[in-house]
């Protein structure tokens, strides 16, 4: 079982439907009950880091997020459900995040001819074994749609770069840990092997659930 | 690498998928999800459902078919037409669009995109400017005589207001370089907004209008040439390309494409991020697959 956490930010909808394509049952969660019961939880979201923190902690969520992450159960973040998981935001000021991994969330720096944010098909340049990219090609590419991107402090987590004005880090890992700036939502047969990766993750701790 | 985009347009009028010239004159093409699944097949890279109906009659687009097109489609879409307000665009991207593509509504109220993009994210408010040609005896304040009337953008600051251009450097490189490149290309002309699916003139100066969509929070521009619009004769490469060295968010053209050439110059000297067409995928003369081989022969970067 998946569970989608609801805080308010962006379309929840079409994250369950892909879970729903691949045959995983996914239900959207907003109690924080049921998120602190969750088996494999999911942290999607668009739009501002700000709102997106302040609404994870008015609706009691930060709690159960960081619990589910402490105790090792799988949890995939995607696009602002990555940014979230480091421990400060540039983005409209400075921001604190929920801290889990460290490092900073950053504005793309300006440069001729290339677009502010970041929106289209890219690939990745992975490193490292991750689990959730075991069918994915290396030619593969994914639906990307961001301005800020992270700089964690700590190399080890780094399971892919993407190419746009820098080498930025695309996806993070960290045992049962992943994130992923792009959407595999939205990017077809490779985002949707991504997501049954992630739903079919062999962890020993699912029984316990 | 990023991709440069392709994105089939869908006018959407009564649940179905329509076509018109300049405009005007819509023939049906086919059904909503079958069209939307043969595109997503075929390497689609986004789609984009415009309700042409809506924004003339006063309404907001029906959200049936996003729900359903939502529930088949897994590429990104984005949803146009008579959203006037921070509750239509929230309905629409709750049925399961991605973005919001916003025309008539930002000259009106300018302050719905700065609203929307603060409530949703930059990533999903899309600003849809329809250009028209002025050539500069017909600028300099004056409306073009075409349209008449209404001059929804008079209430504007004067640096918003269509004014003869000076020669922008790209094109004075490119004439020095060789004139038989720019001879079809005025350097003094200027583009009139239009709004209401074409109908009415604004007044406002299509660059300088991009730029001020850019400032209030918009994440992405599609211009639409009104001049160009359905004729297959190519984009308006002029207003494409002044638009997208404007501003800093992604711009796509849109209008006029009839041949995987246009695609290309619209993407290269044009400098598009994206580009959109209709006719040539809705006939089929041209399928997805077919440009884009056309443009990875040429060099330019396509998702396979």
């Amino acid at each position: 079982m998946i569970t989608i956490v609801d805080y308010g930010m962006g379309n929840l909808r079409s994250v369950q439907k892909a879970f729903e394509r691949i045959g995983a049952e996914a239900v959207i969660a907003s109690d924080p009950r049921e998120v602190a019961t969750a088996e494999r939880l999911v942290l999607p979201g668009v739009g501002a880091f700000r709102d997106a923190i302040a609404e994870l902690r008015r609706k009691d969520l930060v709690g159960p997020v960081v619990d589910h992450l402490a105790a090792g159960k799988p949890f995939l973040g995607i696009c602002l459900g990555l940014q979230l998981l480091f421990e400060v935001s540039d983005e409209g000021g400075q921001h604190e995040g929920l801290g889990v991994l460290r490092g900073r969330v950053e504005r793309f720096p300006d440069r001729a001819g290339f677009k502010v944010p970041h929106m289209g098909w890219n690939r990745l340049n992975r490193s490292g074994n991750c689990p959730v990219f075991s069918d994915t090609p290396d030619d593969a590419y994914f639906y990307f749609v961001h301005s800020y991107h992270v700089v964690p402090d700590d190399e080890a987590v780094v399971a892919a770069r993407t190419d746009y004005i820098i080498p930025f880090v695309s996806a993070v890992a960290r045992d049962n840990l992943f994130a992923v700036q792009f959407h595999p939502e939205k990017s077809q047969r490779h985002g949707l092997a991504l997501l049954k990766n992630f739903a079919e993750l062999n962890t020993g701790v699912s029984a316990m659930s | 690498m990023l991709s440069r985009r392709l994105i089939p347009c869908l006018d959407v009028r009564d649940g179905l998928v329509v076509k018109g010239v300049r405009f005007r004159d819509h023939v049906v093409v086919g059904a909503i999800e079958e069209l939307a699944l043969r595109y997503r097949d075929e390497g689609a890279d986004e789609l984009v459902f415009y309700d042409i109906t809506a924004s003339p009659a006063g309404r907001t687009v029906d959200r049936d078919w996003i729900e359903r097109v939502s529930r088949i489609i897994d590429i990104p879409f984005c949803v146009a037409g008579g959203i006037r307000s921070v509750v239509d665009a929230r309905a629409v991207l709750n049925a399961g669009a991605d973005k919001v593509s916003i025309n008539s509504a930002a000259v009106r109220t300018p302050e719905f995109v700065r609203e929307a993009a603060e409530r949703f994210g930059s990533q999903c408010i899309v600003v849809n400017i329809d250009p028209r040609r002025v050539e500069r005896s017909e600028a300099g304040g004056q409306r073009p005589e075409e349209g008449g009337g209404s001059s929804e953008g008079e209430n504007w600051p004067e640096h918003l207001r269509v004014r003869p251009r000076t020669a922008p450097d790209w094109w004075l490189t490119r004439h020095a370089a060789d004139a038989s490149l720019t001879s079809h290309l005025s350097p003094l002309t200027s583009w009139d907004v239009h709004i209401n699916g074409g109908r009415v003139p604004t007044g406002l100066d299509a660059v300088e209008w991009a730029k001020e969509m850019e400032r209030l929070g918009a994440g992405e521009i599609v211009l639409t040439s009104m001049d160009a619009d359905g004729t297959k004769d190519g984009y308006d490469l002029e207003i494409i390309r002044a638009v997208a060295e404007a501003v800093t968010i992604p711009v796509v053209a849109s209008g006029g494409a009839g041949s995987p050439q246009h695609i290309y110059e619209a993407l290269t000297a044009g400098q598009a991020d994206a580009a959109l067409a209709a006719s040539i995928f809705h006939y089929g003369t041209h399928p997805v697959p077919e440009v884009k081989q056309y443009l990875e022969e040429r060099g330019v970067v396509v998702r396979r």
